[in-house]
């Protein structure tokens, strides 16, 4: 009873948390309203019992991948250049086209949404059983994510890298 | 059609199957909607957190844990792409100190 009062209202604050990302002129605020949305969604991970995924998600997303952004938005100090106004038909049209996503997707979900797949309490999410999967079975894909990564970091520094004559 | 959000039944999956849709669908809208590539990249990480939602609450409801080692590896793929991502942007910022998505139009026929 509790526990769903708990998630509805947590539901809300997520949809309005991830509605003020995108309808906050400045950027910087769009990256502080994103971190809390990604803190309600760790909400949601920690209501379900799905603990370490809470925690990766804020030690991670909210952590390390909003920082860079923020990082990122103050090196390029774009506080002068303010953003052009999107022109008003295609606006129109992509709220359009997104309202129509959401309902094509509800509308083909309709059938299975009957508000009786209760979810039971389960411990898969917790550290010890996530730990001992991802050990067993899934670790060459966890082996070969970090290839991924070293690859994405010598991307990143080679194509972030000044180069000697100016490109202009 | 059942009361809606019935309080009486419990944490339900189709509580977060809408959730999730709902999330998706605003990060398309932002998508579409918004100039400034930085909250573009934003949008694309808000409907992969909406992505890792409905995996969790699935994963919770058939009590395996498979789609939790997925939501891991989305975690790790989105940060690997976003490095590559800003680093782009950057170069993208040295060309025309400007990262609005309109002004990178050369490939306009």
């Amino acid at each position: 009873m509790i526990l769903e009062l708990i998630s509805i209202i947590l539901g809300g604050m997520t949809i309005g948390s991830a509605l003020m990302v995108i309808l906050s002129k400045h950027p910087i605020r769009s990256v502080l309203y994103l971190v809390i949305t990604f803190f309600f969604i760790s909400g949601h991970f920690i209501l379900m019992n799905a603990q370490f995924i809470a925690i990766v998600n804020i030690i991670v997303y909210a952590g390390a991948i909003m920082v860079l952004f923020l990082f990122v938005l103050m090196l390029l100090n774009l506080n002068k250049v303010d953003e052009k106004k999107t022109n008003h038909p295609i606006s129109f049209t992509a709220v359009i086209a997104g309202g129509a996503l959401l309902l094509v997707i509800l509308a083909a979900l309709k059938d299975g949404i009957t508000f009786t797949n209760t979810i039971v309490k389960s411990d898969v999410g917790l550290v010890e059983n996530l730990g001992t999967l991802l050990f067993s079975k899934y670790v060459v894909p966890f082996e070969i994510s970090s290839i991924l990564f070293i690859s994405a970091m010598v991307g990143a520094v080679l194509l972030a890298k000044r180069e000697k004559q100016h490109i202009d | 059609m059942p009361a809606a959000l019935s309080i009486t039944q419990g944490l339900t999956v189709d509580y977060y199957v809408i959730l999730s849709s709902i999330l998706f669908s605003i990060g398309a809208i932002g998508l579409m909607t918004r100039k400034n590539m930085i909250v573009m990249l934003m949008c694309i990480e808000l409907m992969l957190n909406s992505v890792n939602l409905l995996l969790v609450a699935f994963s919770s409801y058939f009590n395996q844990g498979d789609a939790q080692i997925f939501v891991f590896f989305i975690v790790v793929v989105a940060a690997a792409e976003a490095t590559v991502g800003l680093s782009i942007l950057i170069l993208a910022y040295r060309n025309k100190r400007n990262i609005d998505a309109d002004l990178f139009n050369n490939l306009k026929g």
